[in-house]
C-alpha cells in the first residue's frame, strides 16, 4: 500500500505544480519551456538507453522455444515459434510486437486438492493489447493538433474511432478501451495479493500517470471543453519553433500537458522502455539455428591455441625422419 | 567500444527519431496563420447591432454546448424558443437562426472546425442553405 500511496502523492504533486504554476503566471514555463525540455529528455534519454544496450554482448542463441525446432526433415517443425531463418524471426517479432503472442500463452496455476492445475489466463493479454493499441491510436489521433493541414489519414482514423457517434462530441472508442485496459491493469496490481506484493512505486506510477492523462483528456473533450483553437495554435507553435503562450486554455489542459511532459521525461528511466526493449529481446529476435551455424561466445577470452597443422609444420622434419605419417609432405 | 548488432539498432533508432519528430518535419518552414473567420455576410452587414445570440466570448468557447442544449430541448421536449441572457428571444433553429446570419458556412464554421480537426455531426441531419446536393 505504501508504494501505491507514494505514486498517488507524486500525481498530486504534479497537479499542484500545474495549478500553482498557472495561477502564479508561469504559463510560459508550463506551455513552452517544460514541453521542449521533456521532449529533449525523452529523445536523448531513449536513444542513450538503447545505445547502452547495444554495448551489451548478445548471448548465445537461447532456444526458449514453444515449438519444434528445425531438425530432421521428417520431424514436423514449427517455423513461427522456433524460427531458424530471418523471415521466421520477423514473423515471430511481428506477432510479439503487434499481438503480444508470448502473453497470449500466459497460464495460471492453482492448487486443486493436492496437485497443481494449470489453466489458460487470457485476461492480461486481452486488456494489455486493448490498452496498448488504444494508446497508439490516441497518440496518432493527437497529430490533428500538430499538423496543418491535417493529413487525411489522421481524420480517417478519428472518423473510424468515433464510428458509432455516441453522444456529442462523439465518444472515441479507443478512449473507453484505454480506460478499461488501464482499470484492469491497475486493479490487477492493487487487488491480487501476489501482484500487490511484487508491485513497486514505478508500476503504480506508470498506470496512474497514464490514467491521469486519459482522464484529463476525456474531461476536456466531454465536460470542460478546452479552446481547441488555442491548443492547436500552441501545438503548431511548438513544431514550427515559434511557440506563443496561449491565453485561457483552462486548468484541465495545463494538468493534461504537465502529465504528458512528466510521462515523456520519465519514460527513458522507467520500465516503459519496454517500448524499445521488446525489439531487443534475445529469446524473441534470435533465430534458433544453433545446429546450423557456429556461434562464438562474444565475451570469450582470447585463447592461444596450437593447431595440428601448426604442430606438423613445426616438427615436419623430425616426424619424417621418425617415419610418422604426415598430412602434408 | 564494441557494438553488438550496432548497424541494425542504429538504423532502428534513426527510424524511431524520424517517426517521433514527424510533426517537426511536416511543419518545417511553414508559417501557419490562425483561421480567418468571415463575418461579412449580407445579413450581418445589415444588422445595426452586431451581436450573436450570446456574447461573442461565450459563443466562441461554448457554442457547441449551446447547440447541443438547443438540439436536445427542441427534439426531446419541443422547446422551440430560446431566451438569451440579455432577454432577447430566438427561434431554436440551426438553419434558420444560426445560418440565417452566418450563411457562409465555408468561411465561418468550417474554418475553425477544419483547423482543429473537429467534425461536428450537425450536417448529417441539417441542410446547408444554397448548397447544391
Amino acid at each position: 500500500m505504501k508504494n501505491l500511496g507514494i505514486s498517488l502523492f507524486a500525481i498530486a504533486v504534479l497537479v499542484t505544480v500545474s495549478v500553482g504554476a498557472t495561477s502564479a503566471g508561469w504559463s510560459g514555463l508550463l506551455t513552452i519551456v517544460i514541453p521542449y525540455a521533456a521532449l529533449a529528455v525523452f529523445l536523448i534519454g531513449f536513444v542513450t538507453r538503447v545505445f547502452r544496450w547495444t554495448k551489451s554482448p548478445v548471448p548465445f542463441r537461447i532456444p526458449a522455444t514453444c515449438g519444434q525446432q528445425a531438425s530432421l526433415p521428417w520431424i514436423r517443425r514449427n517455423p513461427l515459434d522456433c524460427p531458424s531463418s530471418l523471415a521466421g524471426v520477423i514473423g515471430r517479432m511481428f506477432m510479439e510486437v503487434f499481438l503480444f503472442r508470448s502473453l497470449f500463452r500466459n497460464t495460471e496455476m492453482e492448487i486443486a486438492g493436492q496437485r497443481p492445475v494449470y489453466g489458460s489466463a487470457k485476461w492480461l493479454w486481452f486488456f494489455g493489447l486493448l490498452f496498448h493499441w488504444s494508446l497508439l491510436i490516441i497518440v496518432v489521433r493527437h497529430l490533428r493538433f500538430f499538423l496543418e493541414p491535417i493529413a487525411a489519414w489522421v481524420n480517417t482514423l478519428a472518423a473510424i474511432d468515433g464510428f458509432f457517434e455516441i453522444g456529442s462530441p462523439t465518444l472515441y472508442l479507443t478512449d473507453a478501451a484505454l480506460l478499461a485496459g488501464l482499470t484492469f491493469l491497475f486493479f490487477r496490481r492493487a487487488v491480487a495479493p501476489r501482484l500487490r506484493y511484487i508491485s513497486l512505486v514505478t508500476d503504480y506510477f506508470a498506470l496512474l500517470l497514464i490514467m491521469g492523462v486519459a482522464t484529463t483528456g476525456l474531461l476536456m473533450r466531454h465536460f470542460f471543453p478546452a479552446d481547441l483553437l488555442a491548443v492547436k495554435n500552441l501545438a503548431l507553435g511548438w513544431v514550427t519553433f515559434a511557440p506563443t503562450i496561449p491565453k485561457g486554455v483552462g486548468p484541465v489542459f495545463s494538468i493534461h500537458l504537465l502529465f504528458v511532459c512528466a510521462l515523456l521525461a520519465w519514460f527513458p528511466f522507467s520500465k516503459l522502455m519496454h517500448m524499445g526493449g521488446v525489439f531487443l529481446s534475445p529469446t524473441r529476435n534470435l533465430a534458433n539455428d544453433n545446429r546450423m551455424n557456429r556461434h562464438v561466445n562474444p565475451w570469450n577470452a582470447p585463447v592461444k591455441v596450437h593447431t595440428y597443422e601448426e604442430y606438423e609444420d613445426e616438427f615436419r622434419d623430425k616426424m619424417k625422419l621418425a617415419g610418422l605419417p604426415l598430412e602434408k609432405e | 567500444m564494441k557494438l553488438y548488432n550496432g548497424g541494425k539498432i542504429i538504423a532502428g533508432m534513426v527510424a524511431f527519431l524520424i517517426a517521433v519528430t514527424f510533426p517537426f518535419w511536416y511543419g518545417r518552414g511553414k508559417t501557419v496563420s490562425p483561421p480567418d473567420l468571415k463575418l461579412d455576410t449580407p445579413t450581418i452587414e445589415q444588422l445595426k447591432e452586431k451581436r450573436c445570440v450570446e456574447p461573442a466570448a461565450y459563443m466562441r468557447a461554448s457554442h457547441m454546448k449551446l447547440l447541443v442544449a438547443w438540439r436536445e430541448g427542441a427534439v426531446r421536449e419541443g422547446i422551440r424558443s430560446y431566451t438569451a441572457t440579455d432577454g432577447r428571444a430566438f427561434q431554436v433553429s440551426l438553419t434558420g437562426t444560426c445560418l440565417g446570419c452566418h450563411s457562409n458556412k465555408d468561411k465561418f464554421c468550417n474554418r475553425c472546425h477544419d483547423y482543429t480537426g473537429s467534425k461536428p455531426a450537425c450536417w448529417s441531419c441539417h441542410i446547408i442553405p444554397e448548397e447544391v446536393r
